[in-house]
Formats: C-alpha cells, structure tokens, sequence
C-alpha cells in the first residue's frame, strides 16, 4: 500500500435542494494503489456512484464537494481549476458507465468516439489516433479492430459495447479508471469475462481500478479491497477476504446474507428489512439503526471510526 | 432447389441492411405506397419548378411575349397565332401553365429558404437552451412562448405592413413566424438526450462544451427536427400564398401561386374558373405531397410508432 495512485480523504460532497441539504456523499476515506482493485459496495442511493462523480469533478449543481481532498498521484484535486481537472479528466483518469447501450453515441462511428477521446488531450494526428484506438481494441480482446472501427454502436452487442467504453477508458492510458456497475446490464457469461480482462489490463499496466457495484460475488472475485457504504458513509473498509469471510458491521452481513446462493435451499431468502433510509434526515446517528438487529442505545450517537489493523469500522456494537 | 436459392438471398439483404442505415430507411419509407406516390409527386412538383424556365411555353414575366387579344382563354383553347393554351389563360394573356410553373419556383424557393433559416435559428436558441438551463433556458423559452401565443398569420401581416412588400421581407416574416416551433422541439428533445450517459460519457472525456453540444448531442436530436421541418415547409408555403393572395407578400412583377390565385379569384363566379383553379390545384397537390411524405417520415423516425 506504499505508492497510492489515488487518495480521498474526508470527501463530502452535498446537494443543497429546496427540501434541504442532502448529503450523498459523508465523510469517505479511501485509496487505491498502482494496480490495485478496489471494490466500492453498497445498495442504490448508498452514494458509491456520486463518490466516482465527485473524484472525476463531475458533481452536477446544485451538488458540490463541501470538504474533504482527493489526490491522485499527489495532486489535490478538489482546489484545481476548472481546466485543469478537465486536463486529467478521460486522460489521468477515466470512467466506464453502468449502460453499454447508453454510453456510447448512437449516431456516431467507433473510430470518431475514440479519435475524439484521443484528441481531447493528445496533439497527434487522426492516423496516430487511430493506431492508438486499433491497439485499444485489441487490449480488450476485440477482432478484427479495424472492421469494428468503422462500425456504429447499434452493430455491437451488449458485451462488445462495453469493451468499446472500456477501451475508450483505456486509450490514454490512465491512471486511474472508475468503473460504475458496468456488468450490471449484462449477462454472466459476459460478465465473466470482461471481470477477468479488466484484472489481467490493470495488473499489467499497473492501472488502479475502482469498481463501484451492488454485487458483492462480483467483489469477491475481483477486488483486492472493499468499502461497503450506506447512506453516503463507508461502514466497513478492508482487504476483501477479510471483509467478505468476517464481516464486523450488521449491514455488510446483512448484505452477503441476502446473496441468494449463500442462502439454504427450501428456506426463504435472508433479507435486510426496511428501505434506505432519506438522506435528507440523516443526524449523527447510525444511519443504519433503524434496520439493524443489534442495534443499542449508543446508536443515536455518531459511530465514529473504528480502526483496527487493516479495517476501518464504523459501528458501535460490531459483530465479533 | 427454389430455397436454397431463396436463403442465401435474403441473407444478402440482411447484411447489406445491416451496413447501410440509408438503405433501411429507404425501404421502411416504402412501405407506404401513398408516401412514395406523395415523394413521386413531390420530386415531379420540385423539378417543374427548377425547370420552369426550360418547360414553360411561355415566360410570364416577359411584357412582350403577352398578347392582350389572348386574354382569358379557356383551357385548351389556341390562341390567334396558332398556340395551344393547356390550362387557359389568365386576363393579361398569360399562359397559367407557364404562370404555375414559375409560380411553384417561388412558393417553393421561399418556403424552403425560410424553413432553413429559421431551422438553423430555432436549432441554435434550443440547444442553448437545453444546454445552459436556468436563466438562458427561461428567456429563450419565455419569447418563443409569446410568438406562438399570436396566430402566425398575424403576427406575418403586422411584420409586412411594417416591413412592406419583396421576398427577403416575406422570408424575414416567416422565419419569425416559424423560429419558435423548431427551438422548442430541439429543447425537448435535448434536454431527454442530455440526460443519456454518452453525454455524461462525453463530459468524462472532457470534451468541449461546443463539441459535445454539436457533434454529440445534436445529431441525436435532429429525427423529431426533421419531421416539423418537413410539415412546416408546407405551412410556410401555405402561409406565403395566403399573405399574397392578401396582397401583402410577394409583388405583383413576383407572381407566386397565391398572387395567381388572387388573379383570378374576381372572375371565379363569371365561368372564368381556370385563372384561380388551376394555381391552386397546383398548391394543393404540393401541400398534399409535402404532408404525405413528412407523415411517413414522422412514422418511421418515431421510435413509439416503431414496430
């Protein structure tokens, strides 16, 4: 964990609509190293997505990053000018979207969505783009590159788009590439194999990857570490072996007991009851309380964070 | 035997469509056979008005090649010197055939020129708008509110008596009449494509902000554009001819096909039916083929009509 590529520390990014101040993202600590996975968990509405938007600077008024520093590569991004961070932005590092089917332009050709993505930041010229676009492709294992190129996206499957996003991740080799659910929408054969791609391209270009997901078997598989979050804070934060076979907080086992194969035949599905609860009523408290089954008095107060060893825990009454 | 040549055959045609989306189109376009009559007339109606000055018997502008003595003559009829008049004469002695013909090249040229411009004006305030929001998205939205709160026809006669009569000024007055419709359907249609991850995507990429509003995001936009633009050619036509035959759009050396039908609209009731009848068949069936083709259009780009 010496050289961390990125470094995010005590992010908050808040919405400030008519009904108050949500905070989607509250108090997140995090980092990623040279070649490492890091899984980002958690339900719909937990905040791991807008985390991604908060690193990229992509924060859509009326949100904005209150507090907090982000560094990649030593670089503190939150005080950047605008063009600046939009120099790192898709260079330094990318993002890969949830929907194959919508991230790419419909009407425009492969070849002018990943020129365009070169030429955003390199002075080269269309040949030298290309070359760079044709040895993309092939990186994520797409044949006959030169023939796909000059294809639209509606010739493409599901699969084949998002290893196109992906490739337009990778062309200007970042450090960094934000990865937001992009195997939800597809089907598992495919899912594995692009799980297996991305690893093998972040291992052998030392890329570090952020894989934000609600699928913790997906995490299993592919992350070196996890950050469970709910209601815009990470509960738990480790090496994923760790995490995954000895979860401490309620919600982190709460969530492997709703995997349907961890479940027993016959018997009804584990749940976690209730919903997630409005981010616009959050106080101190453990967000979480309301659901949990152990939960104490001491919840209604602000669990802070808890560190042992090489996990961060943010809960009062934690399972041993 | 007959199937196994049969198979490989549509394969082909599967694969050529699949290459070209032009191809795809065109074939979906076909399958209304009243759609590819309306384009066949339509291409007919455009290539006699570009043609006009090479198949008119006659050039209706040229004071020396009009004979007094010929004036009115029913369709048909032959005039002193031996020339046939098809579809009559109006009471100048001006061939209505030749008359339709030139008539159309106008009607057509500033219909078609102010869509244009008012397309590109209207493409330009709505993207703005979907883009920027907030205030800009107000103001542009709030003046287009107001044009289209006046009927267009009024608004056009109050324009021309101010501005007063020629094709640019004519031009001028659709365009204002005609800017607002095209801004909101961009607006519409933009603020649903902005909202799609490519451009989320493209902001990633950190594109610039002209870029992604041009190349990503108005192309997406243009389907739902062309059909209003195809349906406002007609108006705009219609809207032309009406000002005219009111005597406040084109001048009379200009003749467009509502300047002819007012010729001849006093003489309606006295049998001299041809002078006014014949310019507006002519208007009609162009109405008729621009609607039956921007109706077919519609169906094909409308993804809720889609099969």
């Amino acid at each position: 964990m010496s050289a961390l590529v990125l470094e995010v520390q005590g992010l908050r990014t808040h919405f400030f609509t008519k009904a108050g101040v949500v905070k989607a993202v509250d108090d997140v600590t995090f980092g990623v190293g040279r070649g490492r996975v890091l899984g980002l968990a958690g339900e719909s509405g937990s905040g791991k997505s807008m985390t991604g938007y908060s690193i990229l600077g992509l924060v859509n008024p009326p949100g904005r990053i209150v507090a907090g520093s982000i560094r990649l590569g030593g670089v503190e991004l939150t005080t950047l000018a605008d063009r600046a961070w939009r120099n790192l932005r898709g260079n330094r590092v990318a993002m890969v979207f949830q929907d194959p089917m919508m991230t790419l332009n419909p009407v425009l050709r492969i070849d002018t969505q990943m020129i365009e993505a070169v030429r955003a930041h390199h002075d080269v010229t269309r040949s030298a783009a290309l070359d760079r676009c044709r040895e993309a492709l092939v990186r994520v294992g797409i044949p006959s590159p030169d023939e796909r190129l000059r294809g639209y996206p509606h010739q493409f499957s599901g699969g084949m788009r998002q290893r196109v996003a992906i490739a337009i991740a990778l062309v200007n080799k970042p450090d960094l590439i934000i990865a937001d659910e992009p195997t939800t929408a597809l089907d598992v054969t495919i899912q594995g194999q692009i799980l297996h791609q991305m690893q093998l391209l972040c291992r052998e270009s030392g890329t570090a990857l952020i894989w934000i997901t609600h699928d913790l078997s997906v995490i299993a598989g592919l992350a070196d570490e996890v950050c469970v979050m709910y209601a815009g804070r990470i509960v738990e934060a480790g090496a994923v072996d760790d995490v995954l076979d000895h979860p401490m907080h309620p919600y982190t086992r709460g969530l492997l007991d709703s995997v349907p194969s961890r479940n027993t035949p016959g018997r009804p599905l584990a749940q976690i009851r209730g919903m997630t609860p409005s981010l616009l009523r959050l106080g101190d408290a453990c967000a979480f309380r309301e659901r949990c089954s152990r939960a104490v008095e001491a919840c209604r107060l602000a669990p802070g964070v808890q560190l042992s060893s090489a996990r961060a825990l943010r809960c009062v009454n934690p399972l041993a | 035997m007959r199937i196994a040549t049969e198979i490989p055959a549509r394969a082909d045609a599967a694969a050529a469509r699949v290459d070209s989306p032009w191809r795809q189109f065109a074939s979906e376009f076909a399958e209304s056979k009243l759609a590819v009559a309306g384009l066949a007339l339509l291409v007919a109606i455009i290539l006699a008005a570009l043609a006009a000055p090479l198949i008119s018997p006659q050039n209706p502008y040229d004071l020396a090649q009009l004979d007094v003595m010929d004036s009115k003559l029913a369709p048909g009829e032959q005039s002193m010197s031996g020339k046939t008049y098809w579809l009559g004469t109006d009471d100048q002695g001006r061939d209505m055939l030749s008359g339709i013909f030139y008539g159309l090249r106008i009607s057509l040229a500033v219909g078609t020129s102010s869509t244009v411009i008012a397309l590109a004006i209207g493409l330009v305030l709505g993207l703005a708008a979907a883009y920027f929001g907030g205030w800009v998205d107000a103001l542009i939205m709030r003046i287009a509110d107001i044009q289209l709160s006046f009927p267009a026809i009024l608004l056009a006669l109050v324009l021309l008596a101010v501005l007063g009569q020629g094709v640019d000024k004519i031009v001028i007055a659709l365009v204002t009449v005609q800017w607002a419709y095209y801004a909101r359907t961009v607006r519409s249609s933009a603020i649903v494509e902005r909202q799609k991850e490519y451009v989320e995507a493209a902001r990633v990429l950190a594109l610039s902000r002209p870029r992604i509003v041009f190349r990503h995001l108005l192309p997406n936009c243009l389907p739902p554009l062309i059909v209003v633009a195809t349906v406002q050619v007609a108006h705009a036509i219609l809207l032309e001819s009406t000002l005219s035959f009111l005597g406040l759009g084109l001048p009379i050396t200009k003749p467009s096909l509502g300047l002819l039908i007012s010729n001849g609209f006093q003489y309606l009731l006295s049998g001299t039916y041809w002078i006014s009848f014949y310019p507006g068949l002519a208007l009609l069936l162009s109405i008729l083929s621009i609607n039956l083709v921007a109706d077919q259009l519609r169906d094909i780009l409308n993804p809720r009509l889609r099969k």
